[in-house]
This record gives C-alpha cells, sequence and structure tokens, in this order.
C-alpha cells in the first residue's frame, strides 16, 4: 500500500510545485523549478547507463547462448566497447573526445558517418520501389493523395521551374495568357506572401507552397491540436493518480 | 505478359539501377541549376542579416550523420552567414552523435574569416534531458552548461560572460531531424519568445510549416533544396547546391514511374472489367 501511495504523492506535489513555479516564477518557486530541472538532467544522464547496462546484458546472453544471430550481438557489444573505450581514451589524451585527431573521431568520422548515411541512403530505394507498387489511383482520394505527393515533389526541386519555364514556351499565346490571368487572380484573391510564386508565376513552386501552407498545416494543426489535449489529459490523469501504469505492477 | 501488365510490374532491381543512376550521373556531370529562394528560406535567412554585429547566435545541432547530407550544408552556410555579419556563436546540441558533425564545420567555417575559438564562438556541447536543458537555459544557462565541451568555464571566454538566459541570445537556430525542433518552439519560443529559425530534413519541414504562418518560429530551412536555397543566398555554393540536380533527377524519376506505373495499372483494371 506504502509502495504504490508514496510515488503518487511525490508524483503530485512535485506536478503541483512545477504548475505553481511556471505562474510565479519567483523565490522560492523559481528556484525550485531549477532544482527540478537540474535533477531531470541528472536522471536523464542515468537513464543512459541503465539503457548501456540492459543492452549489453541483453546481448551478452544471447552470445553466452549461441542463440541465433549470436554473431551480430557480439559484433554490436564489441562495437559497443571499443567506441566507449576510444571515447575515454581521447578524453584523456586530448581533452575531448571530438577533437580532430583524437581515434574517437576517426570512428566516427570513417564508421559511423558512412555507417549511418548508408543506412538512410537506402530508404530511397525502398521508398521508391514501395510508391511504384502501392501509389495507385484506386479511389478519388487515392488519386488526390498522388497529384499532390506529385506537385510537391515537383515543386520541391529546381527541376520544376526549368521544366515549367521551358514547357511555357511552347504553349499557344492564348493558353499561356490564360494562365498568366489565372495565376494573377490567385495572387490578388489570395493577397499573401505565400502566393508569391504565384506572381513569380513559378507554378509548380506556387502549388507546392500553397499545398505545404494552406491544406497541411491546417492538417498538421489539427493533429497537434488533439496531441495536445491528449497530452494534458493523459498529464492530469498522471497527476492526480488515476493512470498508474508506469508504476511497477 | 501484356504491355500494361509489364507497365505495372517492372522488377525493383530495374527500379534501383535506375535511380541509382539518376542520383550519380548528375554529381558527376554537375549541369547548373537555378535556385529560386522560397519566401521560408528568405524570412530565415533576413532573420540572421537583421542581427547587429555582436548579437549572439545559438545553434543547437540536432541531427546526426544519418541527415547530415541535407543539414550539415545549412550549418555550414549559417555559420558562414553568422561569422560574415560578425556574429558571436554558441553551439550546443541534444544529439550526442551530432555534437561531432558541429566540430567538423567549426574546424573548417571560422577559419575562412579569421574567427577564433572563445572570442567569436564557443561550443557548449550537450547535456541529456533536452527539455529541461531547454526550460534551464530561460533561467540561467550556467546550470546546465558551466563548462564548454572541453571542460574550460565558459566564463573564461569574454563574450560568454553577459549571456546568461535567452535574453540575451538574439536568435535561435535549431538543426533538428527529430522532434527537438517542436521542443524548441514550445519550451524556448513559447515561454521565453525567443526567436527561432529551424532547419530541418525535407521529411520534417512540413510539420513546421504551422508554426512558421503563425509567426512562432521566423523561417524554415527545409531538406537539400532549403540548404541550396540558402548557400546560394549567402553566395557560396556547397554540397547541397552540388546535390540539387541529383535530388531533381531523383524525383522525376519518381514521378515518371508513378505515372507509368498508374497508367499499366489503369490499363489492366480497364481491361479486367471490360
Amino acid at each position: 500500500m506504502l509502495q504504490r501511495n508514496i510515488p503518487l504523492v511525490i508524483v503530485f506535489v512535485t506536478a503541483l510545485l512545477l504548475i505553481v513555479a511556471f505562474f510565479i516564477p519567483h523565490r522560492p518557486f523559481g528556484d525550485l523549478e531549477s532544482r527540478f530541472l537540474n535533477w531531470y538532467a541528472i536522471v536523464a544522464g542515468f537513464t543512459f547507463l541503465l539503457g548501456i547496462d540492459s543492452l549489453a546484458r541483453h546481448h551478452l546472453i544471447r552470445v553466452f547462448r549461441r542463440t541465433q544471430g549470436w554473431f551480430y550481438s557480439l559484433m554490436l557489444v564489441l562495437a559497443l566497447f571499443v567506441t566507449l573505450g576510444l571515447g575515454l581514451y581521447s578524453w584523456v589524451r586530448f581533452r575531448s573526445p571530438f577533437a580532430l585527431h583524437a581515434p574517437f573521431m576517426w570512428l566516427y568520422t570513417y564508421m559511423i558517418i558512412p555507417l549511418q548515411s548508408t543506412m538512410f541512403a537506402t530508404l530511397a530505394f525502398f521508398i521508391v520501389s514501395a510508391a511504384y507498387r502501392a501509389f495507385r489511383v484506386r479511389n478519388f482520394a487515392a488519386t488526390l493523395l498522388l497529384i499532390a505527393a506529385c506537385l510537391v515533389m515537383i515543386g520541391n526541386v529546381p527541376l520544376g521551374g526549368s521544366v515549367w519555364s521551358a514547357l511555357i514556351q511552347f504553349l499557344p499565346l492564348p493558353v499561356k495568357w490564360g494562365i498568366w490571368f489565372g495565376a494573377k487572380l490567385l495572387a490578388i484573391a489570395m493577397p499573401d506572401p505565400r502566393t508569391a510564386d504565384f506572381v513569380r508565376f513559378d507554378l509548380p513552386a506556387a502549388f507546392k507552397t500553397w499545398l505545404m501552407s494552406i491544406p497541411q498545416a491546417a492538417a498538421g494543426r489539427g493533429i497537434n491540436i488533439g496531441l495536445a489535449l491528449g497530452g494534458i489529459a493523459m498529464s492530469l490523469r498522471i497527476i492526480l493518480g488515476i493512470e498508474r501504469t508506469y508504476l511497477a505492477s | 505478359m501484356k504491355l500494361w501488365e509489364r507497365l505495372a510490374t517492372i522488377d525493383r532491381r530495374i527500379l534501383y539501377l535506375l535511380l541509382a543512376l539518376a542520383v550519380v550521373l548528375p554529381l558527376i556531370i554537375r549541369p547548373r541549376t537555378r535556385i529560386q529562394v522560397s519566401e521560408p528560406v528568405q524570412d530565415a535567412f533576413t532573420a540572421v542579416d537583421q542581427l547587429p554585429p555582436g548579437s549572439v547566435v545559438m545553434i543547437s545541432v540536432d541531427f546526426d550523420p544519418s541527415s547530415a547530407p541535407e543539414v550539415q550544408p545549412m550549418l555550414i552556410a549559417i555559420l558562414r552567414h553568422c561569422f560574415k555579419k560578425d556574429l558571436k556563436v554558441i553551439v550546443t546540441g541534444h544529439l550526442a552523435l551530432g555534437l561531432p558533425l558541429a566540430e567538423i564545420a567549426l574546424s573548417q567555417v571560422p577559419a575562412e574569416y579569421g574567427k577564433v575559438y572563445g572570442r567569436d564562438f564557443v561550443n557548449i556541447g550537450y547535456r541529456p534531458g533536452y527539455v529541461a536543458v531547454m526550460v534551464g537555459i530561460g533561467r540561467e544557462l550556467r546550470d546546465f552548461f558551466k563548462t564548454d565541451y572541453k571542460g574550460v568555464p565558459i566564463d573564461s571566454y569574454p563574450f560568454m560572460r553577459s549571456v546568461h538566459t535567452y535574453r540575451d541570445i538574439g536568435l535561435l537556430v535549431d538543426l533538428a531531424h527529430g522532434a527537438t525542433a517542436d521542443a524548441w518552439i514550445q519550451y524556448a519560443g513559447g515561454r521565453y519568445n525567443v526567436k527561432i529559425i529551424v532547419g530541418c530534413t525535407g521529411v520534417n519541414a512540413p510539420n513546421l510549416f504551422q508554426y512558421y504562418h503563425a509567426h512562432q518560429i521566423a523561417g524554415i530551412i527545409g531538406g537539400l533544396q532549403g540548404a541550396a536555397e540558402y548557400e546560394s543566398l549567402v553566395g557560396k555554393p556547397g554540397s547541397a547546391t552540388l546535390g540539387m540536380p541529383a535530388q531533381s533527377a531523383a524525383h522525376a524519376l519518381v514521378i515518371v514511374f508513378l505515372i507509368i506505373g498508374n497508367i499499366g495499372f489503369l490499363l489492366a483494371r480497364r481491361r479486367k472489367g471490360g
């Protein structure tokens, strides 16, 4: 009973103090907030140790038990300790692991940067393959999504503007005037910096900016407001002790 | 197999090969690219440009090598801009793996402008618990950063003696690939009214437009295109400008594939329906 109630009281009192400190940032609440923030940073630092312990333990057990894929676990443990060792050595020898001639930076430049970059770069291939297979005009919503995606992709690179400029040369004069008039009307209807590309007659960039600024931002706002309300509701549940899943069962 | 079925089912190895060529060839040929500066990037540039000489800019390096091809050129271009304008720079970061990238940029750019560590810029390093750090700087920087990344007290650097809270920082630049941008906007911008510009990966840029239009951030540098635009504004084209033809070709290829795939799909559906 006590084991359960003490953490709930700590959470309630801490939250109350932090809320009061937000509205009254003067002594003693302001100082208390600073102290709590420092404690938070220290606890966050110790979670790394916890993470290293958990990761090393999990993979060492896999190595000792020779479970499937144990070799990868061994590589991970070796990489972990080699990185740690080189970091500590560089810290002692060069006063910082980030000194450009330190062994840690060698490891960083020639191992971590290429490996992470390669991992991220391979995503491009999977995205192209997945987009080609999955992006189909199956219904109205999918068609809208496809058109929006194409407009953003073409408007997001200089090629869009160049292709448009070249294309416009070959259009008959009445069509060209029609597009120009439409673009001007759009810019007048929406007197906003966001429509500057319409005025400049760079239509791919204009459509991209409009899509990002109006429909996309509206959807983003809706999601963020929902997230914020959800966060407030969850925080209140934790502060008031209604939500207790963070406590050990 | 019929033509329309072939169009809808191109082997993925062919897609991979064509994409690789679309990326590699422009990097070799290096065609000229016309960079048109967009409004969010222009605003970010203006935010830096309007600062009086001697103002302090805090740059938070919140990306790691996976996003470096997109975001590192922004860091280099912004550093160039700051040093050209005689601004003082404080570099920090909330990703332990990001700070070496800052160190790489700081080993290259300041020398171009004759800037000296400690006099013109300082790297205060990384502290865990980014939300606490962001809120805490609003009260006193030294609560979290008594020393720089080398362990030297920050008060031993003359310009740092007058930097205590966000009030002493003219502009906050967050170069991010994740949620730290939202956190900076919500905790530093929302609570302490610090002026912020954000540079981020192309994937993250759409999430920031809502903040930009609500004037919660002064500008956005989004993706490689944003970085290339900033480079063109600074007047020193770099790796982002170099990468734009490759990105253009890759985007064009994806669009061509989407069109081909959908033509095949529609033809196949019409045949089946018929």
